[in-house]
């Protein structure tokens, strides 16, 4: 009697298992391509932000080169990441280093710091963060312009130490109330310029990877 | 419990049992999401279209699944649903994802789905289970609404920003900002902010429903004076 009743559960249970598994199999099928097109246009949205459509006709989020362990530490990536290289006519314009800060208020900064070949910077964004609402926050561009104020200056321009908040004698303003984020992003801008002058000549000599994939595949090998 | 109609269901739901701010179910993604409208009405959608789901299918199968499976099989229901939901979400709405993040998945452990599962849905026909799925939804989202909306104005001094989140480029300009640009009150944006605010809609619908009740006794007759009273002190054999 018992055995029967647990026969019965079980099938009735594996039925339902079945079931769910099979609607969850199709959902995940007819919106698998839509959620990896979101997902492209999300990273997309926030490369054009830095590099604009006008100075670059490559495909940015497929032309990459990875960036050498060497210089993980210095641009806080844990696992590694990829320079995103923007060309116009092939001739490289721009690269999009991602780089990532812990000294926060609370937590990582992550953004994406967009260099010219000459040095300038192109544009910044932090892309996660959690610092302060109303605060800390300040950093993304939705609530404040301070991101923009990097634009086109370089590691001599401001010089380096110069590259601080204003009231540690910098040149960059700092946020009412919160001085330790803006800190921390102004350093972590200033350490990827660094890290960009002393890759500058391989990114710049760098093959066009998305053009030919087993070209670059095979000079990543060696 | 089998004979209930359909104004005490949408009474129960929107008002007298509301799952928020009666029953207090599913207060973690109440809390901690709603720093603005958008993301408000972005849950609460969520959480009331798989509310429904799973009062609907759990009503249809409640005589076929025995008390021994019966919850592992609720479960699986409501699990089914809110992945169904996070990946549609992740398909036409990545943005408010990204925004909502862990809070979607975590509707499968939102008390209130599996509550009206099983005090409910599988006691009733599936009409009626189906309109307690929308009217305990609707009394969810109204109340995420007004968290939202109120943390909202006092947080940020906004109203409605961001909404192109969730339809599309011709809400951008729907932000209201009464305040003007520069206007914030931090501990409104920040979570003891949400536990105000909600203690502030709780207060308030207790003084409602005790107006109401004030209201009802004063209709009532008053006993006549004089009238003659039974001793009950002692033994009474």
């Amino acid at each position: 009697m018992i055995f029967q009743s647990m026969g019965k559960n079980s099938l009735l249970l594996a039925l339902f298992a079945l079931i769910t598994a099979l609607i969850l199999a199709s959902t995940d099928r007819v919106t698998e391509d839509r959620i990896a097109e979101s997902e492209r246009l999300a990273a997309q949205k926030a490369l054009f932000e830095i590099v604009p459509l006008a100075l670059h006709n490559n495909d940015l989020l497929v032309d990459l080169q990875p960036i050498p362990e060497q210089y993980w530490l210095a641009l806080g990536l844990d696992n590694g990441g990829d320079v995103h290289i923007a060309r116009l006519d092939d001739q490289p314009v721009a690269a999009i280093v991602p780089s990532i800060t812990t000294d926060g208020y609370s937590g990582d900064i992550a953004m994406i710091v967009g260099i010219n070949f000459d040095g300038t910077v192109a544009g910044v964004r932090v892309v996660d963060h959690k610092e302060t609402p109303g605060l800390g926050d300040k950093v993304e561009l939705r609530k404040s312009d301070w991101i923009l104020s990097f634009n086109g200056k370089s590691l001599n321009n401001p010089e380096i130490s110069k590259w601080n908040v204003k009231k540690d004698r910098g040149d960059f303003d700092q946020f009412t109330g919160a001085t330790i984020t803006p800190k921390a992003v102004i350093h972590q801008i200033a350490k990827t310029l660094e890290y960009f002058e002393k890759d500058r000549e391989r990114l710049l000599s760098a093959i066009n990877f998305s053009d030919n994939p087993s070209l670059g595949e095979q000079a990543y090998n060696e | 419990m089998s004979n209930v109609s359909i104004s005490e269901v949408t009474k129960n739901g929107l008002w007298t049992n509301n799952p928020a701010l009666v029953q207090l179910l599913g207060l973690c993604p109440l809390l901690a999401v709603t720093g603005t409208v958008v993301n408000a009405l972005g849950l609460g959608l969520a959480t009331m279209m798989v509310l429904i789901g799973s009062n609907v299918i759990v009503s249809l199968i409640r005589r076929h699944v025995g008390d021994a499976v019966r919850l592992p099989v609720f479960v699986i229901i409501i699990a089914t649903f809110v992945t169904c939901a996070e990946l549609l979400m992740k398909a036409y709405t990545y943005e408010l994802y990204q925004i909502l993040g862990i809070f979607i998945p975590l509707i499968v452990t939102n008390c209130a789905i599996l509550g009206r599962a099983e005090a409910f849905a599988s006691k009733q026909p599936v009409g009626m289970a189906a309109l307690d799925g929308i009217m305990m939804g609707l009394g969810f989202l109204f109340v995420l609404l007004m968290l939202g909306g109120l943390r909202e104005l006092l947080g940020q001094g906004t109203l409605f920003a961001d909404m192109h989140l969730l339809f599309g480029p011709m809400a951008n300009s729907w932000t209201i900002a009464p305040f003007g640009e520069n206007y914030s009150f931090l501990i409104a944006v920040l979570p003891p902010g949400a536990f105000l605010v909600m203690g502030f809609l709780m207060a308030i619908k207790n003084a409602i429903d005790w107006q109401i009740k004030l209201r009802a006794d004063a209709v009532k007759p008053d006993p006549v004076k004089g009238a003659k009273r039974i001793r009950t002190t002692g033994n009474i054999s």
